[in-house]
């Protein structure tokens, strides 16, 4: 089953809320996804740095990364989170940070990096994966999340959405593909690497893929309808676009709408039964094998 | 008149109470404030009410419904109406997938869009959708009237058995056995009873749709093709 969020921000006056806002389109969609979830968000970035969103092991596994990443490169801030941690890193150094933490913490792992994306994601009920994470004290742009409800692969944190597997990039995804291992091993020849066995990530590796070739995100979703086989609604972040595409039937449900303040995204209208003006806003079920694309 | 509002009484305490409710009640007119898009909202019911929804309601709205006049007033999620066996829906927004999927009877109207698989495996409802319809509409259709104002998606009447299709716009194309009919007298009656039950007294030409059907060339096995097995 499992359940998707997305809310894209057109007017700044709401990026306060964002967090709020998504907490509860999150806990909403708990009955189509009660094993983990996850979500994207994004806030502010600053210029010469990259964030790294960290997950450690468990809450001291992840306090005891910090505090030897912070001896290591004084320059470095960190914003911890349960089991995750924010870590903004000088460009210069991601490099040396990136080998650094491969060897050191072999238990720590990259989950997001980007300017402005954040991700999160956890084992539990939705709600208190979003408390855990204080998501409604999160600002920002726009926001993706995920409830998951398991079939692909185990109940892991490894299995839950969102995946990002390029800067500032994330998918979440409701279906499964039915080509993912051999898309997984073109991929691999084409120097990507995957952590998992889950077909998700594989779409988000495809899609980094084609971006890396040049390819707008829009552009991007497009081809993937010849190349990516199986049902699914994705819903995509970049740093500045939020897009969503649906399988040629349509199989899974998706449901938008759209005022002049923000453009949102459920799997269930329920979902977006709380947000504001919903009673005028404009809401539509998006066309299968249609690429919709916002982006600021 | 009984008003009920979602945000507050529990859904499943509203339709245990309606489901309680014996034919000959005369607690008919209901109210239901706050769907909020809830699922299965008034479904299974079983008495001539009359139930006013204000607002958004999720999937299976309407489900099952025997002899109910049921008004949406606003949109509706997946399966509204679906398994109908009487009674009257009236969807005042759009449907989403599936609406009156299975319906054995009674009257679905929509005011809005149907999104795709509208009455799929219909088996004697009748569904009016004043919009467009969605893809694989009317998927093996077995008996009763699909008729659309606007256009219908791909794939339209997918191995339709004996279900009357309508539309008055554009076909995208036309599912398997699948085929446009000619329309007779008979056929315009037929459709303008379908509206006149529908609500829309003349306002409509029967004259204006293109009928559709079964081809009937799947009914039976083909000999000719006992070679591709």
């Amino acid at each position: 089953m499992c359940g998707i969020v997305g809310l894209f921000l057109k007017d700044s006056a709401l990026e306060p809320d964002l967090g709020q806002m998504t907490a509860r389109m999150l806990a909403t969609m708990t009955d189509r996804g009660p094993d983990s979830a996850g979500f994207a968000v994004y806030g502010t970035g600053q210029a010469g740095q990259t964030k790294l969103t960290l997950r450690g092991p468990s809450v001291a596994g992840i306090e005891n990364t910090v505090s030897k990443l912070k001896q290591t490169f004084p320059g470095t801030d960190a914003a911890l989170y349960d089991t995750h941690a924010v870590v903004a890193v000088p460009t210069e150094d991601l490099a040396r940070v990136d080998a650094w933490l491969g060897r050191e913490c072999p238990d720590t792992e990259v989950v997001g990096r980007g300017h402005r994306m954040e991700i999160f994601k956890e084992v539990g009920l939705p709600q208190d994966v979003a408390a855990r994470f204080r998501l409604a004290t999160m600002h920002g742009t726009h926001a993706i999340g995920h409830t998951r409800m398991a079939t692909e692969s185990a109940v892991t944190t490894d299995g839950a959405h969102p995946y990002s597997t390029g800067g500032d990039q994330c998918l979440v995804h409701n279906g499964s593909l039915s080509n993912h291992n051999n898309v997984r091993r073109a991929l691999c020849r084409e120097g990507l690497t995957f952590e998992t066995e889950n077909d998700t990530e594989v779409a988000a590796g495809y899609l980094t893929w084609r971006m890396r070739e040049g390819l707008s995100l829009g552009d991007a979703l497009e081809v993937s309808l010849e190349d990516l086989d199986g049902f699914y609604t994705f819903v995509v972040g970049t740093e500045n676009g939020f897009g969503v595409l649906r399988d040629g039937i349509a199989c899974k449900p998706a449901i938008m709408a759209e005022t002049n303040q923000y453009v949102a995204f459920g799997s269930e209208y329920r979902a977006l039964a709380d947000l504001p003006g919903i009673g005028l806003a404009k809401v539509w079920e998006p066309e299968p094998a249609t690429v919709y694309f916002w982006e600021r | 008149m009984p008003d009920i509002d979602l945000g507050v009484t529990p859904l499943r305490e509203l339709n245990g109470a309606l489901h309680k409710l014996p034919p000959e009640t005369n607690e008919r007119h209901w109210v239901i404030e706050n769907p909020a898009g809830r699922h299965a909202i008034a479904a299974g019911l079983n008495a001539p009410l009359n139930v006013e929804i204000n607002g958004p309601v999720g999937y299976y709205c309407a489900g099952m419904n025997k002899l109910a006049t049921v008004n949406i007033h606003g949109s509706a999620g997946v399966g509204v109406a679906e398994n109908m066996m009487s009674g009257f829906v009236h969807v005042s927004g759009d449907a989403s997938q599936a609406a009156g999927a299975t319906g054995h009877g009674g009257l679905l109207r929509i005011d809005g869009n149907a999104s795709s698989r509208c009455g799929i495996s219909m088996k004697g409802i009748d569904i009016v959708v004043q919009g467009s319809v969605g893809h694989m509409s009317a998927f093996m259709a077995q008996a009763g009237n699909l008729v659309v104002f606007g256009d219908a998606g791909d794939a339209l009447g997918d191995s339709i058995y004996e279900a009357h299709l309508f539309v008055r716009g554009s076909v995208k194309s036309l599912g398997a056995d699948c085929i446009k009919k000619d329309m007779s007298d008979e056929h315009k009656a037929a459709l303008h009873d379908v509206l006149t039950r529908a609500g829309f007294n003349g306002e409509v030409d029967p004259s204006e749709f293109q009928r559709y059907g079964s081809a009937r060339t799947l009914y039976n096995f083909n000999v000719d093709h006992a070679g591709e097995y």
